[in-house]
C-alpha cells in the first residue's frame, strides 16, 4: 500500500504524464492548424500585393506609335517593397510573346501555359529561389494596335514565410504559456486530490501491525471510502475472530477447570472409600461428571465450529422447517429427557433464511436442550414466518428462569451455581452467536402458554418476491 | 524623331551587353599572397587612404583596385554573374540602381554582422547590398564669378536665375550626361520622381544650352576654371576633394538627394570572407572618419550645412530602384532628356 507513491511509476506521474500527452497532442494539432491558417493569411495578403502591383503596371501600359509602351509606375514597386527583402520579377509581353519591357530578358521564368484569361497565380523558381507570380492580361483595341498585353509580376517568398512564422509565434507563445499554466494547475489539482491517499498510506505505514481498529473515513473521497470501508470491515472480522478465539481459549480453560477438579475429587473419594456401596456411589457420580464433561467438550467444539463456520462459509438458503424437523426426528431429546412430550408446530410454507444449516441446527438443538433441561413439559418447537422475519422458537410450560438469570443469558457462558451439573450455559451462547452471525437476535419471554425462546432471523427474499 | 531614334540607340547600347569594357585605372596595395580584387566607380585617389589602411591591416592580401565607369562596371558584373569572366571579390558602385538590379538577379552573396544590422533600412537590402557612404548631390558654382545673392540656394532660385539672365548662363551650365553616367541617370531619375521641378529644369537647361558631359572631375575642373558658372547634381564628395577656393557648394534647400554608395559581394567571389572583412572595415568608425575626410560621408546633421532634415532625400536601397533600369522607362527619360538638349541646339 505504501508503494503507491513509490518512485518508479507513481499515480501522480501517470496522471501528469497522461495530461502532458493530451496537451502535447492538442498542441501539435493546434500548431498544424495555426501554421496552415498563417500560411493562408500570408498567401492572401501578399497575393493581393502582387495583384495590386500587376494592376498598377497594366494600368500604365499605353499604345505609342503602334506598339505597347509601359511607363513603369514606381508605386507598383513600392507596393512590392512591402516585402522588403524579396526579389522581384516583372515582365510585360505583347502579342506573340514579344517582350515589351521586363527585368532581364535573359532570365525568363517558366511561365505555365496561359489557361483562362484574366488573373492567374502560379509558382515557379526565380533565380533558383521559389517565388510566386501573378499574370494578368489587358486587351487593347486601338486604331494602330490591338491584342492582348500580358503582365507578369513575381516575388520570392521570404516575406510570406516571415509572416507565417510571425503569425504562428504570436499564436503559439500564448498557447505554450497557457499549456504550462494548465500543466501547473493539473499538478496542483492532482496533489490535492491525492493528498487523502497519501495521508492514508502514511497512516497505514505508521500503524502497529496488531492494531485492527478501523481507519478514519471522514473526509475521504467516495472511492477511497469504499476501499477503506471494506478494509475496515475486513479488519473488524479479523478482530472478531481473534476475540472469539481468545474467548474460546479462556472460556474453555475456565469451563474445564471445575469439572476436571470435580472428577479428580470424585476419583480420589472413590479410591478412599473402602466400602463397596459407597465406592459404587462415588463411581456413579464420577461417571456422571465424566459424561457431563464430554457434553461440555462437545458444546465447546460445536461453539467453536459455529463461530468458525458463520465467519468463513458462504451463506445458503435454508428452510427453518427442515432444521426443526431434523432436530425433532433425532432421538437425542428422548434420551436427554424421557417423557417430556415434545411437539412440533410448523406451517405449510417454507420459511427461508440465508444462513448455514449446521449452525442453525446447533442453535436449535441447544435451545431445545435448554427447554428440556430447565423447563416443564410439554415442550413445543415451532417455525413461523412473520413478514420479513423468520422465527424458530422453543416453548415450555414453565415460568422460565428468574429475571436476573434471563438478563445474564445474553452474556457468554453462564454457569450459575443454581443450575444442575448438566447445564453448561454454553448452549445459550451458541444460540446468541448464531443469531448475531446471521443478523438476527434471541428473544426470551413469557407467553400465555409458558416461557418461549425465539431465534429471530431476517427472512431470505423468496423467489416470488424477487 | 531623329533625336528619339538616337536616344533609343543609346538605350539599346546600354542594355545590350557591350563588348567587355575595360577598367579606367588600376592600383595595387599590399604584397600578400592572396589576391583581392575590388571593382569600384570611385576615383582611386579618393578611396586610396582607406584601401591602403585596409591592406595594411590585412597583410596577407594584395588588394587590386580597379576603377570603372558605372555602366561598364554594371555590364561586366552582369556578365560575370551569368558566367562570364573572373568575378571580382567586391564591387563598390555609386550607381546603386545597377547594384539593386544585380542583387535582384541573385548575383550577390549575403553577409550579416552586427555592423551591417546597425545600418538603417534604407541603406541595406537583403543583407546583400549595403550603403557605405552618405553623399549629397549638390549644385556647385564658381565663387569668383557668382557671389552673394547670385548664388542659387535652391532649384527654384536656379530656375529664376536662368530665366532672368539666359545669356549670362548660355553654355555655362554643366551636368552629367545621363546616357553615359549611371550616377547621372540615377540623379535624373530621382529628380524625375520629384516631378514638379524636373520638367521646368530640363526646359531651362535646354534653353540656355546646358552642357551634358561625362565626368565629375571634368565638370568640377570646368567650374573651377570658370568655363562653367554652375554645375547641377554633382556628387558632393568629388567637390570636397577636387576643388579649391574657386568652387562653392550648395545643398539645394528645396530638397537634396543623398546617395549611399553600394557595396556588394558578387556571387562566386573567391575571397568572400575577405570581402566581408573589407565591409566590416568600411563600417568601422576609423574608416568612416577617413571616408568623411575624403568627403564620402557628409555630416548631414551639421548645423553649417544649413539643410533642414525634411529636405533630405535619401535614395533608399529598395527594389523600387529597378524602375530606374526599366528599358521603357529609361528610354522615356533619355528621350525627354535628349529632346530637351537637342531641341536647344537647333537654332
Amino acid at each position: 500500500m505504501a508503494d503507491l507513491l513509490a518512485p518508479p511509476r507513481s499515480l501522480a506521474s501517470r496522471v501528469l504524464g497522461a495530461v502532458l500527452v493530451i496537451l502535447l497532442l492538442g498542441g501539435v494539432l493546434v500548431t498544424g492548424s495555426i501554421w496552415w491558417n498563417g500560411q493562408q493569411a500570408a498567401r492572401q495578403s501578399y497575393d493581393r500585393i502582387l495583384l495590386g502591383a500587376a494592376r498598377d503596371i497594366a494600368e500604365a501600359i499605353r499604345v505609342q506609335d503602334g506598339a505597347p509602351f509601359v511607363d513603369l509606375p514606381v508605386s507598383a514597386f513600392q507596393l512590392l517593397a512591402q516585402a522588403p527583402d524579396d526579389r522581384i520579377y516583372y515582365a510585360v509581353h505583347g502579342p506573340g510573346g514579344k517582350l515589351v519591357t521586363g527585368l532581364d530578358a535573359r532570365a525568363p521564368v517558366a511561365v505555365p501555359e496561359a489557361g483562362e484569361p484574366g488573373v492567374s497565380y502560379f509558382e515557379a523558381s526565380l533565380h533558383g529561389e521559389p517565388a510566386r507570380f501573378v499574370r494578368l492580361t489587358r486587351r487593347f483595341v486601338e486604331r494602330d494596335f490591338s491584342g492582348p498585353v500580358e503582365v507578369t509580376v513575381g516575388q520570392t517568398l521570404r516575406a510570406r514565410k516571415a509572416m507565417t512564422t510571425e503569425l504562428m509565434l504570436d499564436a503559439l507563445l500564448p498557447m505554450a504559456l497557457a499549456g504550462l499554466v494548465l500543466m501547473g494547475i493539473a499538478a496542483l489539482v492532482l496533489r490535492r486530490a491525492l493528498r487523502p491517499l497519501e495521508a492514508l498510506s502514511e497512516d497505514l505505514a505508521e500503524r502497529d501491525p496488531h492494531d485492527l481498529t478501523p481507519m478514519p473515513v471522514a473526509g475521504l473521497p467516495s472511492e477511497l471510502q469504499v476501499m477503506v470501508g471494506s478494509m475496515n470491515r475486513f479488519m473488524g472480522r479479523l478482530e472478531g475472530q481473534f476475540a472469539a478465539m481468545r474467548n474460546l481459549i479462556a472460556d474453555s480453560a475456565h469451563q474445564l477447570r471445575t469439572p476436571v477438579a470435580a472428577i479428580r475429587v470424585q476419583a480420589e473419594t472413590a479410591r478412599a472409600e473402602g466400602d463397596g456401596a459407597a465406592r459404587m456411589r462415588a463411581l456413579d457420580r464420577l461417571l456422571t461428571r465424566t459424561r457431563s464433561l464430554g457434553r461440555l467438550l462437545d458444546q465447546l467444539l460445536s461453539h467453536a465450529l459455529v463461530v468458525h463456520r458463520t465467519d468463513s462459509l458462504p451463506r445458503v438458503a435454508v428452510d427453518l422447517r427442515e432444521v426443526a424437523l431434523e432436530i425433532f426426528e433425532e432421538d437425542d431429546h428422548a434420551t436427554l429427557s424421557p417423557g417430556a412430550g415434545l411437539r412440533l408446530e410448523i406451517g405449510e410454507d417454507p420459511v427461508m433464511v440465508m444462513a448455514d444449516a449446521f449452525s442453525l441446527g446447533e442453535a436449535a438443538r441447544n435451545m431445545l436442550a435448554n427447554a428440556l433441561a430447565h423447563g416443564q413439559a410439554p415442550v413445543t418447537m415451532g417455525v413461523a414466518g412473520r413478514g420479513a422475519r423468520a422465527q424458530l422458537w422453543v416453548e415450555d410450560a414453565g415460568p422460565g428462569p428468574a429475571p436476573e438469570v434471563v438478563a445474564k443469558l445474553g452474556a457468554r457462558f453462564n454457569r450459575s451455581s443454581g443450575s444442575g451439573e448438566r447445564s453448561t450455559g454454553i448452549g445459550f451462547s451458541i444460540v446468541t452467536a448464531v443469531a448475531e452471525a446471521f443478523g438476527g437476535r434471541v428473544d426470551l419471554g413469557q407467553t400465555d402458554r409458558g416461557f418461549r425462546a425465539t431465534l429471530d432471523l431476517p427472512a431470505a427474499p423468496t423467489e416470488e418476491a424477487s | 524623331m531623329i533625336a528619339r531614334l538616337s536616344a533609343l540607340a543609346l538605350t539599346f547600347l546600354s542594355v545590350l551587353p557591350a563588348p567587355l569594357a575595360a577598367q579606367e585605372a588600376t592600383a595595387r596595395y599590399g604584397s600578400g599572397d592572396t589576391p583581392f580584387l575590388l571593382r569600384s566607380t570611385t576615383d582611386i585617389a579618393i578611396l586610396e587612404p582607406v584601401i591602403a589602411r585596409f591592406a595594411e591591416r590585412n597583410p596577407e592580401l594584395t588588394v587590386t583596385y580597379e576603377q570603372w565607369g558605372s555602366n561598364a562596371l554594371f555590364d561586366r558584373s552582369r556578365d560575370d554573374c551569368r558566367g562570364g569572366g573572373a568575378v571580382a571579390d567586391a564591387v563598390f558602385s555609386s550607381a546603386v540602381q545597377q547594384m539593386v538590379w544585380l542583387v535582384n538577379a541573385a548575383c550577390a552573396t549575403a553577409y550579416r554582422s552586427p555592423a551591417t544590422e546597425a545600418l538603417p533600412e534604407t541603406r541595406r537590402w537583403r543583407d546583400e547590398l549595403w550603403g557605405v557612404t552618405m553623399e549629397p548631390a549638390v549644385i556647385v558654382y564658381n565663387t569668383r564669378l557668382l557671389a552673394g545673392d547670385e548664388v542659387p540656394r535652391s532649384r527654384f532660385a536656379l530656375l529664376d536665375a536662368l530665366r532672368a539672365e539666359p545669356d549670362r548662363y548660355r553654355g555655362r551650365i554643366a551636368t552629367y550626361d545621363i546616357a553615359e553616367s549611371g550616377l547621372g541617370f540615377l540623379f535624373a531619375y530621382a529628380d524625375s520622381l520629384e516631378a514638379t521641378t524636373f520638367g521646368s529644369m530640363l526646359e531651362a537647361f535646354a534653353r540656355v544650352g546646358a552642357v551634358a558631359t561625362c565626368c565629375s572631375a571634368e565638370i568640377i575642373g570646368g567650374v573651377a576654371e570658370g568655363r562653367y558658372l554652375i554645375a547641377y547634381n554633382v556628387l558632393g564628395s568629388y567637390v570636397a576633394t577636387a576643388a579649391g577656393d574657386e568652387v562653392g557648394t550648395i545643398l539645394p534647400e528645396d530638397y537634396t538627394l543623398v546617395l549611399s554608395r553600394g557595396y556588394m559581394i558578387p556571387k562566386g567571389a573567391d575571397r568572400a570572407e575577405a570581402s566581408g572583412r573589407l565591409l566590416e572595415f568600411l563600417l568601422t568608425p576609423e574608416a568612416q572618419a577617413m571616408l568623411a575626410t575624403a568627403g564620402l560621408v557628409a555630416d548631414m546633421a551639421a548645423p553649417e550645412t544649413g539643410l533642414a532634415p525634411s529636405a533630405r532625400r535619401s535614395i533608399p536601397l529598395t527594389p523600387a530602384l529597378l524602375v530606374a533600369l526599366d528599358r521603357n522607362r529609361r528610354a522615356q527619360l533619355l528621350t525627354r532628356w535628349s529632346d530637351a538638349f537637342r531641341r536647344a541646339q537647333v537654332p
